[in-house]
């Protein structure tokens, strides 16, 4: 049950991400979730919005010269609280995994949750170790409805 | 000119380089229509381009006879490499030399032991014209290795029998220190390195004339300026001389400059200098700027008939006060193709891009942006950013960056910043494209 993320190429200069939130905006599109990744030149902005404005998403994007990707990410529930996301590391890291990347929502469920989207080194085995642990993962349904 | 407190011209070999230039034409006709004759007998390919051009070696008797010579270009040096324009045996070849070429492959030149003479009797040459004597101590901070730099000087400076500090490139408080506690005399090196030794010096507190022994040096293997000359020469209290070279021709030496610092002397009883028009390849008379052609009149080794530098300059034969008849070069005003010369190493746009283009994923489009940043050349690759190279991670693209880095490295042999941008980023334009902006002042 993964989710699907754009992933957009952006230069590391000023104006750049305000003009790439201006054309999303623009054209209707929520966020749900987002990170930047940085270096010095260049940077990664990675994004989660409904699901059914993937695909329309990304062709503005690429019309509009962006390079764009979708991936397959994890959208995992952990307890709101403290030691909540460690929990979920230590099973994570005793299953030999590693996280690439996580980050989190920007809107929670009002509930006692939080929800932190990560890529790991393998994502059907991060899967089936969520199911054996009972950690909820939510799907693209419930990320949208979110 | 503070520091040209008196200009004695000493002078190596008086008979060649002060030589009456009608005896200096006669020589270089005998010289030339032996050249001819080996290259048409032992290289193939020149021997089927004279053929074609209906030219045969008893038609070159005269310097004047050169104009019906085919040319030669680097691109030969790439298509028959490495042997293929050697007109020696392997067995005689003594020595190999090499410098970047077009493409990925470097270009090579083979010398025999009288190729070497001839070399090193031109760098001894070049040092005596900047004072340089058995009494003095040379310190050659050029690189040793395939590169022609570090052993040109260091022949030179051995023929002269003066006591040579072989430092080879880098590591400057070393370069320093031996300077001081050896007591050099002479200093060998590009002229952008000489710089940053100046200012080095300066900064550790260092005064030349009263710590350092330093009389003069001979800068080269890049383009520089009068101002560089000046900055030079003020740093280190010396006279700086500009030296030029090229390995396809023999290395540094080809042509020197004397203490008059009014261009350049080239060494003809070796080399024949032509200055042509590079659209139409006709002769140009002396004064007028246009392409250097060289042809070598004493290698064996690899002898090079009208070869094209794509250098533009000017030649004088007005006679100079330090008594040389040898006709002047002027300083290199320009090109007429896209090479660069960035660290003193010969960079193609060409090269960069056969390494995007043999890159998975990588797209060809371009910008060199060459600039110098305390006295050193930097090189700044833009490449556009491609979904093939695109990943939502920081570490894949890295990869991806680092690996054309290495690529480029390996290919043209010098260090350069890769930085991606944006796609369609870089201008297109209808024709030949844009892709290099030089930021230095030359």
């Amino acid at each position: 049950m993964f989710i699907r993320q754009i992933s957009v190429f952006l230069e590391n200069s000023v104006g750049e991400l305000r003009q790439l939130t201006e054309l999303l905006g623009k054209n209707g599109i929520d966020l749900l979730a987002l990170s930047i990744a940085d270096t010095q030149n260049f940077g990664i902005v990675r994004l989660i919005i409904r699901g059914d404005k993937v695909d329309d998403a990304l062709k503005l994007l690429r019309d509009n010269l962006y390079t764009a990707k979708v991936n397959h990410v994890v959208c995992a529930e952990v307890a709101d609280r403290p030691l909540g996301l460690c929990e979920l590391l230590t099973l994570i890291e005793q299953a030999g995994l590693s996280v690439e990347y996580m980050y989190s929502f920007l809107r929670g469920s009002g509930q006692n949750y939080a929800h932190m989207i990560m890529r790991l080194s393998d994502g059907e085995k991060a899967m089936q170790l969520f199911e054996m642990h009972n950690v909820r993962v939510l799907s693209q349904d419930e990320v949208d409805a979110l | 000119m503070i520091y040209m407190a008196q200009k004695q011209h000493r002078i190596y070999n008086p008979a060649m380089e002060c030589i009456d230039r009608e005896q200096l034409k006669k020589l270089q006709g005998e010289r030339l229509a032996a050249t001819v004759k080996l290259e048409y007998e032992n290289v193939a390919v020149y021997r089927e381009r004279m053929d074609a051009a209906g030219v045969k070696p008893e038609d070159i008797r005269t310097v004047d006879d050169l104009k019906y010579l085919p040319f030669m270009e680097k691109t030969d040096l790439r298509d028959y490499y490495p042997y293929g324009l050697m007109a020696s045996p392997k067995s005689a070849i003594v020595r190999i030399h090499g410098s970047s070429g077009t493409t990925g492959k470097p270009i090579v030149s083979g010398d025999t032991r009288g190729d070497l003479d001839v070399w090193s009797e031109m760098m001894a040459r070049t040092l005596t014209a900047a004072g340089c004597t058995s009494e003095d101590i040379v310190q050659v901070a050029y690189g040793f290795g395939l590169f022609t730099g570090g052993f040109g000087a260091y022949q030179g400076a051995d023929r002269i029998g003066a006591m040579v500090l072989p430092m080879s490139s880098g590591n400057t408080q070393r370069q320093i220190m031996m300077m001081k506690d050896m007591g050099t005399s002479i200093l060998c090196c590009t002229p952008s390195y000489a710089t940053y030794l100046g200012e080095t010096v300066r900064e550790m507190g260092i005064d030349p004339k009263r710590h350092l022994k330093l009389k003069a040096g001979c800068f080269g293997a890049e383009p520089w300026t009068e101002e560089m000359r000046q900055h030079i020469e003020e740093l280190l209290g010396i006279d700086a001389c500009d030296i030029y070279g090229l390995t396809e021709i023999a290395g540094p030496g080809v042509a020197f400059e004397c203490l008059e610092k009014h261009g350049m002397h080239i060494n003809e009883d070796h080399v024949i200098p032509e200055i042509i028009n590079p659209a139409t390849g006709e002769q140009l008379p002396y004064g007028t700027p246009g392409e250097l052609v060289f042809t070598t009149i004493t290698k064996t080794g690899m002898p090079m008939l009208r070869y094209r530098t794509h250098d533009i300059c000017t030649l004088t034969d007005e006679k100079c006060a330090c008594g040389r008849t040898l006709v002047r070069m002027g300083r290199i005003t320009g090109r007429t193709d896209d090479m660069l010369v960035i660290r003193g190493v010969n960079v193609f746009p060409s090269q960069i891009e056969s390494v995007l283009v043999s890159a998975e994923g990588v797209a060809p489009h371009y910008m060199l942006i060459v600039d110098r940043v305390n006295n050193s050349d930097t090189l700044e690759v833009q490449v556009e950013m491609t979904e093939g190279m695109f990943s939502d991670t920081i570490s894949h693209i890295e990869n991806v960056r680092k690996y054309i880095t290495d690529q480029i490295k390996s290919v043209v042999g010098i260090a350069s910043k890769v930085k991606l941008v944006a796609p369609k980023s870089i201008p297109r334009s209808e024709g030949k494209a844009k892709r290099v902006i030089d930021n230095r002042k030359l």
